[in-house]
């Protein structure tokens, strides 16, 4: 049940002031206080003069090394606290470490289940042969997937502070340069194509040897950085932009999300998970490790360029 | 621990001070990049490939490059041309 207010009492209560102050209507101090321009300051020369004199002649008594008894006294006792200091800080930090499990022994924390059952069950359970892909990818996944968007984050954060408007584009400092350096282009045509394969390699294998998602990705970006420099923006422009950016992010960011989700609900509620395992050792296999790897590799490709590309000219 | 893993060692010690040492920015960078491939290497040594191609690819890699890129930016290095541009108009201001 709501009252209806007359216009007229409506105008009368506090919200309504309220509401015409905060959308600018009227100032509450329009003619209700008297305002008067201030007076423009004036400093006289001599005033100048005097003051950088007697500013000088404190200098002068305070840095006078040899007269001031006090000046010496404390720099003499400066150096010797910095170098106590620095000893008592020494010894903290090694009195420390003298408290930490000496290396190799049985009863280090290190050694207890956990690592067991890793290196134990790892092969049976995630199906991947390198037990660490298994470890990142399938037991510890939640980690993963934080690092990826930490990264996610992490651009959009440069793209906030580096990014140039649409007036600024004479600011980019990429127009100045020398571009078609013919020894760099040579370079890259052979390199290119053989670091990015190498990049597609490890995350491809990355459950069957070393690599995954994160290392194949800064090769595929570190490529990727190469040709960029050697044919500038106006060829990567055709195959990678801003938009391409934001989809393969959100693609993969969110397959990861929901591949993830599926494989927690089953394994958390001892459901039959339908996503097969796999022989262990063939290219297909080892369940999502393969895919989630993909998702991982592709958003660090990008974030890569990303950085790169914003570095240098303030947008993709 | 093998004799090529003490000099390895030994290689990352000299490459973080000579880091902090270097006056010029650049070098430091350069030195900050051979750190990071003895880095790797000692990860290979230390049976952990997975680590040593992302050391590879990230710390000598694209670190250095985003470095360069940051330091050119705020104009910490200048290209060629200009710094013998410069040096050439301090002599002259020297002689006049």
């Amino acid at each position: 049940m709501s009252k209806k207010k007359s216009s007229e009492a409506y105008q009368k209560t506090f919200a309504f002031r309220f509401f015409r102050w905060f959308g600018g209507e009227k100032d509450p101090y329009l003619g209700e206080l008297e305002m008067q321009p201030q007076d423009e300051y004036h400093v006289s020369e001599e005033a100048i003069l005097r003051r950088e004199k007697e500013h000088d002649a404190i200098m002068d008594k305070v840095y006078d090394a040899q007269h001031n008894k006090g000046l010496h006294l404390f720099h003499s006792l400066y150096e010797i606290t910095s170098v106590l200091f620095c000893l008592f800080l020494i010894a903290l930090l090694l009195v420390t470490v003298s408290y930490l499990p000496a290396v190799g022994t049985v009863t280090r924390p290190v050694n207890n289940e956990v690592a067991k059952r890793y290196i134990e069950n790892g092969l049976e359970e995630t199906g991947a042969v390198n037990i660490v892909a298994g470890m990142i990818l399938d037991y510890r996944a939640f980690d993963t997937l934080g690092e990826s968007h930490v990264l996610f984050v992490a651009t959009i954060t440069v793209l906030i502070l580096l990014r140039l408007n649409k007036g600024q584009e004479d600011q980019n400092d990429r127009i100045f340069e020398p571009k078609n350096d013919a020894i760099l282009q040579l370079v890259a045509t052979f390199l290119v194509p053989i670091i990015i394969i190498f990049g597609i390699y490890i995350i491809l294998n990355g459950h069957l040897g070393p690599g995954g998602g994160f290392s194949g990705g800064a090769v595929i970006g570190a490529g990727l950085v190469l040709y960029l420099n050697a044919f500038g923006f106006a060829k990567t422009e055709r195959f990678f932009t801003e938009k391409t950016y934001k989809w393969v992010c959100f693609f993969s960011l969110s397959f990861y999300c929901l591949a993830k989700s599926y494989s927690f609900y089953t394994g958390a509620n001892q459901l039959h998970s339908i996503i097969p395992k796999g022989t262990p050792g063939a290219i297909l296999s080892s369940g999502l490790i393969l895919p989630l790897n993909i998702a991982v590799g592709l958003v660090v490709a990008c974030t890569i360029y990303a950085f790169y590309a914003m570095f240098r000219k303030g947008g993709f | 621990m093998t004799a090529f893993q003490i000099i390895l060692m030994g290689l990352l010690i000299v490459c973080a001070v000579s880091v902090s040492f270097s006056k010029n920015l650049l070098n430091s960078i350069l030195i900050y990049m051979s750190f990071s491939l003895v880095m790797s290497m000692l990860w290979i040594c230390l049976e952990s490939p997975d680590l040593a191609i992302t050391e590879a690819a990230v710390g000598a890699g694209i670190t250095s490059v985003l470095f360069f890129v940051t330091l050119k930016k705020i104009h910490a290095i200048e290209a060629v041309k200009e710094e013998k541009q410069a040096e050439g108009k301090t002599e002259e201001e020297n002689h006049e």
